[in-house]
């Protein structure tokens, strides 16, 4: 079991419960899509998983270590070495090229692999954009270096929050065809937001949240 | 609709409430640093000219003998072939500490001056005959009364308020004795109404010459360059705050940009918007200019009594240390927070009005624009380049100014390119990722940083440039001083009867005694002293000579040539083997230049022998003692004791250093206060730049964040990033301060008061400089970085919201 999510109980400060009691599973290599209407809480719970944020009740188990023993520098270690994020938007950083970006969360980690950067950025399209800044791309070339970024750290779970949300018909497919593409090629599991029932139903699972409970 | 309008802009203030403030206490601080300048200005001309009136100065033309003073028996010439003329003698007279002007006018002639008129017009008015006959009668201002008080041979005096401080007005008989120059006359006024037909000057007086009332050097005239000095300064922290203003404001405009562009698509014209802004921001200046008054005033309150102290003791010039409240100061200076206002916004309102409606409502366009400019640095060379022509081609303390003014906006201006150079330098050596991410992020802040930064170059140029100055003046003053006093014991006697009594009493008991006579003549470019010296070693020996030839001091004592001091040499281009004229049948080569601070006139030295036949009667009341050291305070008792005289009459060595040194430190006190006062609104700049920042960081932040790095190192980065660009600006302001001091002491110095300093340098000053720069980046980054440290992840999670 990879990712353990267990009764998990989330507040926003002066607000009401988002998260009441969710419980889910992912298996290593496994892809899940998580669905639900605007506002019910799928990015926090995403963001949950990826040691970002905190939560109020439960546990999660994220490779044998659960996150609620974890201080602030535990918690970033934990994203630096185990989970890459892709959002829907201000993924990059901005200071730095596009080159910079894509090897930044590898080198953080200490697994930087040139050979497996320069094959990414091959694979996403990315060879001759390499000495440009992220506020000169478009938002679909944005969206792949975020891609190309999360696995040049070889990660075991990818975590990404509709992660093309902000493209047209054909440059989301086009995303998201790389994604499980090297999603399979890496063997990763692979937590997905989406509002789109097309791209759910090319995952391995689907599950739905609402009412701060899994349906 | 404007309503709605209206509120909607104004909405962006209630959110933004530190912004507001910013932008508030910089249009203050500028405003407030810039009118408190003008008020000490306006408050020291008021003065001179109030003098003016109340001493009838600068109404007539006036008849002066070139080469010193005019015999009574010349007036009295003048007068019987009908010529209305009245005597003046001035002079001045030490009472303690104090040097006050006396000035003898001769009461029947002279036109009647308002403090006489006062004074007749008393509740006791004085026997009028009083005034003319012994022991006459003497006019001051009240302080002055109280000052004389304890000077009981001196004539009864009435006080008036009608005379200038530091000023004795009395008749010229009375004069005569208080001066001991009797049958002696300054000058004469040519009153109107002459008779038609009267024997001309050349005459009767060939050696009196004419000066028109129009053609006179006036006290405002001579300290313009001390007044010019301090406008420089208040135009520098002028243009300091307002790097505030353009900071604030652009950013402003920039986060309204959104709100702007939903007011346009609703139907609101850019005209009338670009209308609304600009009364807002009119609005904002005058609330700014206001609070500015307010301190501008107590700023002056303050500064004004040195600055008066200053002027008084280097230029003799008439100054209170009372600060008025004038309506067209507090105009000017609302007028120049507007002005300053609409200046440092005039480029945002400019690129607001020109965006297209559909352009991008992020911070990124509207940093991205100001980046890869290339005029910017272009106009910094060219600035610099036009200093450095300007101050060959002219000559004159302007052109000295614009020199410095050039240098300083025009290095500033290459900032931001420098930095970019030296930062991408050190992205490229450093390996780590996080390094890497520093320095580039560094990079990307620097547009919205640079108008700080630049403030703080400014304001660490002036500080190095200023404080070089003034500490090489010192050591040169100190060096000095120890040159000139070198007497152990200095006495000054009431009259010069009692000054040969104690002469002729010390000189068996002493080593030497050394005679302080002086006689003020009249050269092409003003009032020269003229001092006599016997022959002696303290003179060979210590003399602080700054061109000097061979045998020049046996010369001077020989009779044959004379000692001139740098003011003199300067402005009249004489050096060593020209030749001075000190009276119309006395010519002598000059043998030598010493240096002399601390009186802008220039001087002479020769025999005492020369001296008694330029200027007969010179005075023998002041002396220098060589005696061995640790006898001078019991000599110095004795000689209190044994011929009555007050204790200020006779000082030690120490003494009179101490004394000099404090008229020195007061002459730098108003600079140096200006100084840390421009350099805490730099420091202040900064803050409010990374606060303003702030909301541009997150969306830098808030990625590395998401990859693995801790917010506490995030916050300690913001503090490095910071205090590395600092620390970088002050690296760069070294040089740039060294050139200004340069500048000060090569070029305006000699403009201001004629003599030229070497330069010292005082590495010391610059790492407390330095320390203390840092340690203001580092407070101006600790109040994000805290922020950023208790900042909930939910805060930074926002920006990967869809929201955003
Ligand atoms: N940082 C925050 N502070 C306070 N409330 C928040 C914060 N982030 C989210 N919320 C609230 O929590 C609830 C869930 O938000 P969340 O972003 O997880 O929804 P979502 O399912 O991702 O919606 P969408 O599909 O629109 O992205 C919402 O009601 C939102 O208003
Ligand atoms: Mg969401």
């Amino acid at each position: 079991m990879l990712l353990r999510i267990d009764q998990i109980q989330k507040s926003y400060p002066g607000g009401r419960p988002v998260l009441r009691d969710v419980s889910l599973t992912l298996d290593q290599g496994e892809t899940l899509a998580l669905t639900g209407e605007s506002g019910c809480g799928k990015s926090t719970l995403l963001n949950l998983a990826a040691a970002l944020d905190s939560f109020d009740g439960g546990e999660i188990t994220l490779d044998g270590v659960p996150l609620s023993t974890l201080d602030d520098s535990g918690r970033a270690d934990l994203r630096r070495h185990r989970v890459s994020l892709v959002f829907q938007q201000f993924n990059l950083i901005p200071s730095l090229t596009v080159e910079q970006n894509l090897s930044f969360h590898a080198r953080l980690a200490g697994c930087h692999d040139t050979g497996w950067s320069t094959h990414l950025a091959d694979r996403l399209g990315l060879s001759d954009l390499l000495a440009r800044y992220p506020e000169n791309l478009s938002g679909g070339q944005q969206q792949r270096v975020a891609i190309g970024r999360a696995m040049a750290a070889r990660p075991k779970l990818l975590l990404a929050d509709e992660p093309t949300g902000n493209l047209d018909e054909t440059a989301s497919a086009n995303v998201l065809d790389l994604m499980l593409a090297l999603v399979a090629e890496t063997g990763a599991a692979l937590l997905l937001v989406t509002h789109s029932q097309d791209i759910a139903a090319r995952l391995d699972r689907c599950v739905h949240l609402s009412g701060g409970h899994i349906t | 609709m404007t309503r709605a309008v209206i509120q909607a802009l104004l909405s962006h203030w209630r959110v933004h409430r530190l912004q507001l403030a910013t932008l508030l206490i910089g249009i203050a601080l500028a405003t407030g640093l810039w009118s408190a300048v003008q008020a000490v200005n306006a408050e020291a001309r008021a003065s001179y000219e109030r003098a003016n009136d109340q001493l009838a100065f600068g109404q007539y033309d006036e008849l002066r003998n070139p080469s010193g003073m005019i015999p009574i028996s010349r007036y009295v010439d003048l007068r019987r072939a009908g010529w209305q003329v009245a005597a003046v003698l001035e002079g001045s007279l030490q009472i303690g500490e104090r040097r006050l002007q006396v000035l003898g006018v001769d009461m029947v002639t002279y036109p009647t001056l308002p403090a006489v008129t006062q004074v007749e017009q008393s509740a006791t008015p004085p026997n009028p005959a009083d005034m003319l006959t012994a022991p006459g009668r003497l006019l001051a201002a009240p302080s002055v009364q109280k000052l004389l008080r304890d000077h009981p041979h001196l004539p009864p005096v009435l006080p008036t308020d009608a005379l200038p401080p530091d000023l004795i007005l009395t008749d010229i008989g009375v004069a005569e004795t208080l001066l001991n120059k009797p049958g002696q006359i300054s000058r004469l006024i040519v009153l109107p109404n002459q008779p038609q037909s009267v024997q001309p000057l050349s005459d009767i007086a060939p050696e009196l010459e004419l000066t028109r009332a129009s053609a006179r050097i006036d006290t405002a005239q001579l300290t313009d360059s001390f007044h010019l000095n301090l406008t420089a300064f208040g135009l520098l922290s002028f243009a300091v705050g307002l790097f505030i203003v353009h900071g604030t404001v652009g950013l402003a405009f920039a986060q309204r940009r959104a709100m702007i562009r939903t007011l346009r698509a609703l139907g609101v014209s850019m005209q009338q918007l670009v209308w609304m802004i600009t009364i807002e921001l009119a609005l904002l200046a005058l609330i700014g200019g206001l609070l500015g008054l307010v301190l501008g005033f107590f700023l002056a309150g303050a500064l004004l009594p040195d600055v008066a102290a200053t002027l008084r003791g280097l230029y003799s010039a008439p100054v209170d240390g009372q600060i008025t409240l004038h309506p067209h100061w507090a105009l000017s200076g609302l007028a120049m927070a507007l002005a300053g206002t609409l200046l440092a916004s005039g480029h945002a309102l400019f690129r607001l009005s020109r965006m297209p409606l559909l352009t991008g409502a992020g911070l990124q366009a509207w940093r991205g624009a100001t980046s890869g400019n290339r005029v910017i640095p272009l106009a910094g060379v060219f600035l610099i380049a036009g200093g450095i022509v300007i101050s060959y081609l002219f000559d004159g303390l302007i052109f000295g100014f614009a020199m410095v003014a050039g240098i300083l906006t025009g290095s500033a201006l290459l900032l931001p390119v420098l930095l970019s150079l030296v930062i991408s330098a050190f992205q490229r050596w450093t390996q780590s990722p996080v390094a890497q991410w520093v320095w580039a992020d560094m990079r990307a802040q620097l547009p919205g940083l640079s108008l700080a930064l630049m403030a703080l170059l400014l304001a660490l140029a002036a500080n190095i440039g200023v404080g070089t100055m003034v500490s090489s003046f010192r050591l040169t003053f100190t060096g000095w001083l120890d040159q000139r006093l070198t007497s152990e014991v200095y006495v000054t006697a009431p009259d010069s009867e009692l000054g040969q009594e104690i002469a002729q009493w010390l000189t068996p008991r002493v080593t030497a005694v050394l005679p302080i006579r002086s006689a003020e003549l009249m050269h092409e470019t003003g009032p020269l002293f003229l001092y006599g010296v016997i022959d002696d070693q303290t003179y060979r020996q210590k003399w602080p000579l700054i061109a000097s030839t061979k045998d020049d001091w046996d010369r001077v004592f020989a009779g044959k040539a004379v000692l001139i001091n740098e003011q003199l040499a300067r402005r009249s281009n004489l050096w060593p083997g020209d030749f001075l004229t000190l009276a119309p049948d006395h010519t002598l080569t000059i043998a030598g230049v010493y240096s002399d601070y601390g009186n802008p006139t220039g001087q002479a030295i020769v025999s005492m022998a020369q001296l008694d036949q330029i200027a007969p009667g010179a005075e023998a009341r002041r002396f220098g003692i060589r005696v061995a050291p640790d006898r001078a305070s019991e000599l110095a008792q004795d000689i209190r004791d044994r011929f009555e005289l007050p204790r200020h009459a006779v000082v030690q060595q120490a003494t009179m250093k101490a004394q000099s040194l404090a008229v020195f430190e007061k002459t730098f006190v108003v600079t140096s206060a200006l100084n840390i006062l421009t350099l805490g609104v730099a420091g202040f700049a900064i803050l409010t730049s990374l606060l303003t920042l702030w909301t541009q960081r997150l969306p830098q932040i808030a990625p590395v964040w998401a990859l693995g790095l801790t917010r506490a190192q995030l916050a300690r980065l913001e503090v490095l990033r910071s205090v590395l660009l600092a620390t970088l600006t002050a690296v760069l302001a070294l040089p740039l301060g060294l050139v200004l001091a340069w500048a000060l002491l090569a070029v305006v110095n000699v403009q201001a008061f004629g003599w030229r300093l070497p330069m010292y340098l005082f590495p010391a000053d610059w790492i407390y400089l330095f320390a203390l720069t840092l340690v203001a980046a580092f407070v101006a980054a600790a109040l994000p970085a805290l922020r950023l440290l208790r900042l909930p992840p939910a805060d930074l999670l926002k920006v990967f919201a869809n929201e955003r």
